[in-house]
């Protein structure tokens, strides 16, 4: 097995699905020649063609509204936004036109809008959000996350299968700094399953994205202090597993849930109403959420550094809690 | 800033005297030098942690048209109109600070580059989503339209962001109310790796105007002269209340997108054919022969331009970054809000 990053792994996924699946192809920015922004797409272009990579204007609405287009045609698009702050170009055409169109009137709209999101390279407020709660709140659509380059791979596979709009946000933070074994041949990872990071008994700990790394380096210390975690990766957002999320939860008793993303309106938010609806007879403390402050993604270091949660957050959280 | 016009001083076409020349050398020298500061030292030192774009080669689009505006007037730049903030009155240090990402810098850390906004002085800054602004300028248009003191507002963009639905609302829309807006497009062949013609299937984005009714024109954005014509002539009708002007400028990037790129899509002769057309370079060369300066007057300006480039880098290096918890600050505009800004009256 070839050790890939969770750039490279994307890109492999994609790669495999196009040439697994002639209706695959791919529109967007600066992908074709330039092999886009952050590289997913090199050489797609030169392996493919110009009819299977489409570099586009600068359209999002364009470029989503064609995606749906190609998809009602029997084709498999997967659009890329450049950063995924400039998703909301296209959110018009993806909140009304992809969303609706199965429930309206039953036709499948298979494809991906797919792009970089997330803070912790001080891109400013408008390189880092972590935007995936404006689609969260929409029936119709699909929301993946992956926090590993395993998972990258399969769940990229799994989405472009999917008959389904399907948003999926890759970690920007991740791309060149994860990095694992990732089988050369075909494996998806299903939609809607979670996954457990690391088992523990104490605290349940649920996240997703880069965060999935920093509640493991958390659990890591607290464990030295005889604080077990349990680390659920939620992997899709909608529909998120609750079951697994409810699972751990009834196993510890004791919850955590963590976001890069701002509080309110955050999944967080959802998890804890879920959570408490299903599951408060086996609760043993309050449900504690560590997530970003309610502001814009600042650009300045230390502001940054200040915004987003790490590791100290997420161990005094946990200390609070298990000594509840 | 110049004066507020009285609605009637505009209605013959000024040539730049000699004052005015020797400004806009200025400025386009300021320009040029603040820029490759930031981009070829600062950055590369990792003292800007953000991206870097910058406007070399395209310096005079901002020139020519900023250094016309009145009090009361207000631009809304591009990300590489580097020039017009200088002109309307930002100081290099509170831009270097931006840039920087220290805390007297006018966004106090929380966003970077040229996402400068100071209402006061009629800037409105870009937001990275591009043609973003375009609509707003059409707000800040009917709002000078109601006050009838024949001023404007002039929004850049480039000839990527041209496509976007945004910009073709805010024409649409500026056309029909008769705005007094000059929408000036940046055309410089690229927008990051993609040509003009992987962008529109037009020959020139000047024919556009005439789609929503109002003047296109095109006019070669490396000759500063041309542009402040062009630029004039749109603000005079804008500023009579006959509405708003489509203006195309033809340039070059000369430069990859941001400092991270080589920029390797890009034939190498373009480069050098652009490079004979240097804005900087012409004006100068223009100025010498018709002995508005001398050589020894230009050398002053590069002197003094790289003086006040130092002077500007020392003054945010010493600057302090904000405190973590600043970030909470300034989230609303709440009463005694240390975010002050007065709408330019
Ligand atoms: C809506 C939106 N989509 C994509 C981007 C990413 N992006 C940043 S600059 C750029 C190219 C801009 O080209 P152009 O408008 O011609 O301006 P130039 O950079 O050439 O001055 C792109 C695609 C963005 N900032 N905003």
């Amino acid at each position: 097995m070839a050790q890939l990053t969770y750039l490279e792994a994307i890109r492999q996924g994609i790669w495999e699905e196009m040439e697994r699946d002639p209706s695959v192809f791919l529109l967007g920015e600066d992908i074709g020649v330039y092999g886009g922004a952050f590289k997913v797409t090199a050489g797609m272009l030169e392996q493919f063609g110009e009819d299977r990579v489409v570099d586009t204007p600068i359209s999002e609405s364009a470029i989503v509204g064609a995606a749906i287009g190609a998809a009602l045609m029997g084709m498999r698009p997967v659009a890329e936004m450049q950063f995924m702050d400039f998703i909301s170009c296209g959110f018009d055409q993806i909140v009304n036109m992809a969303a609706k169109i199965h429930y309206r009137w039953g036709a499948a709209v298979p494809m991906v809008i797919r792009g970089p999101a997330g803070a912790g390279v001080h891109g400013g407020p408008f390189h880092s959000q972590s935007n995936e709660m404006w689609f969260v709140h929409v029936p119709g659509l699909k929301v993946v996350a992956p926090s590993t380059a395993y998972d990258a791979k399969g769940l990229i596979k799994a989405s472009i299968r999917d008959n389904n709009p399907v948003i999926f946000y890759e970690h920007k933070y991740l791309y060149r700094r994860t990095k694992e074994d990732v089988p050369a041949q075909d494996f998806v990872v299903p939609l809607g399953k979670a996954a457990v990071r690391r088992e523990g008994s104490d605290i349940a700990l649920i996240t997703y994205g880069a965060m999935v790394w920093t509640a493991l380096e958390a659990a890591e210390s607290l464990a030295k202090e005889g604080i077990s975690l349990e680390v659920v990766d939620l992997r899709t957002l909608l529909p998120y597993d609750e079951q697994c999320v409810l699972s751990s939860v009834r196993k510890c008793s004791k919850v955590i849930l963590l976001h890069e993303d701002t509080r309110i309106g955050g999944l967080a938010g959802e998890l804890a109403a879920v959570i408490a609806e299903k599951a408060f007879e086996d609760l043993d403390g309050p449900i504690v959420r560590v997530t970003a402050p309610d502001t814009p993604v600042p650009f300045s270091p230390p502001l940054e550094e200040f915004f987003l949660p790490n590791v100290q957050k997420i161990a005094d959280a946990a200390r609070q809690l298990a000594a509840y | 800033m110049a004066q507020a016009p009285s609605t009637k001083s505009h209605t013959k076409a000024p040539v730049p005297g000699a004052q005015t020349l020797e400004r806009m050398l200025y400025y386009l020298k300021l320009t040029r030098e603040a820029e490759a500061r930031i981009e070829q030292v600062l950055y590369r030192q990792g003292k800007i942690v953000g991206g870097v774009y910058v406007g070399r080669g395209q310096e005079a689009i901002g020139v020519g048209s900023a250094i016309q505006l009145f009090d009361g007037d207000v631009v809304l730049p591009s990300h590489r109109d580097f020039s017009s903030f200088l002109i309307r009155g930002f100081s290099l240090r509170e831009i270097f600070c931006n840039w920087m990402a220290r805390s007297n810098g006018p966004c106090h850390g929380r966003d970077n580059t040229l996402h400068i906004g100071d209402m006061s002085r009629g800037v409105i800054p870009i937001i990275s989503h591009l043609g973003d602004t375009c609509p707003v300028a059409c707000g800040v248009g009917m709002v000078l339209k109601w006050r009838k003191r024949g001023n404007v507002a002039l929004v850049h963009f480039g000839e990527g962001t041209s496509s976007r639905g945004d910009v073709h609302e805010a024409m649409n829309m500026a056309a029909v109310m008769k705005l007094p807006i000059i929408f000036i497009c940046n055309n410089n062949s690229y927008a990051y790796s993609t040509p003009t013609e992987k962008q529109y299937a037009v020959k020139d984005l000047a024919v556009r105007g005439a789609a929503y009714g109002m003047p296109g024109v095109k006019v070669d954005g490396n000759d500063v002269l041309a542009v402040y014509s062009t630029v004039e002539k749109a603000l005079r009708r804008a500023r009579s209340g006959d509405g708003p002007s489509f203006i195309e400028c033809k340039t070059f990037r000369m430069t990859g997108h941001s400092a991270h790129d080589a920029a390797e899509y890009v034939p190498r002769e373009l480069f050098a054919k652009w490079k004979k057309k240097d804005p900087i370079l012409r004006l100068e060369k223009l100025l010498l022969a018709k002995k508005v300066l001398n050589k020894k007057q230009v050398d002053d300006v590069d002197a003094d331009v790289k003086k006040q480039v130092d002077d500007a880098v020392a003054f945010a290096e010493a600057s302090p970054f904000p405190e973590g918890a600043d970030t909470l600050e300034g989230v609303y505009c709440d009463d005694g809000c240390w975010w002050k800004n007065t709408p330019v009256e």
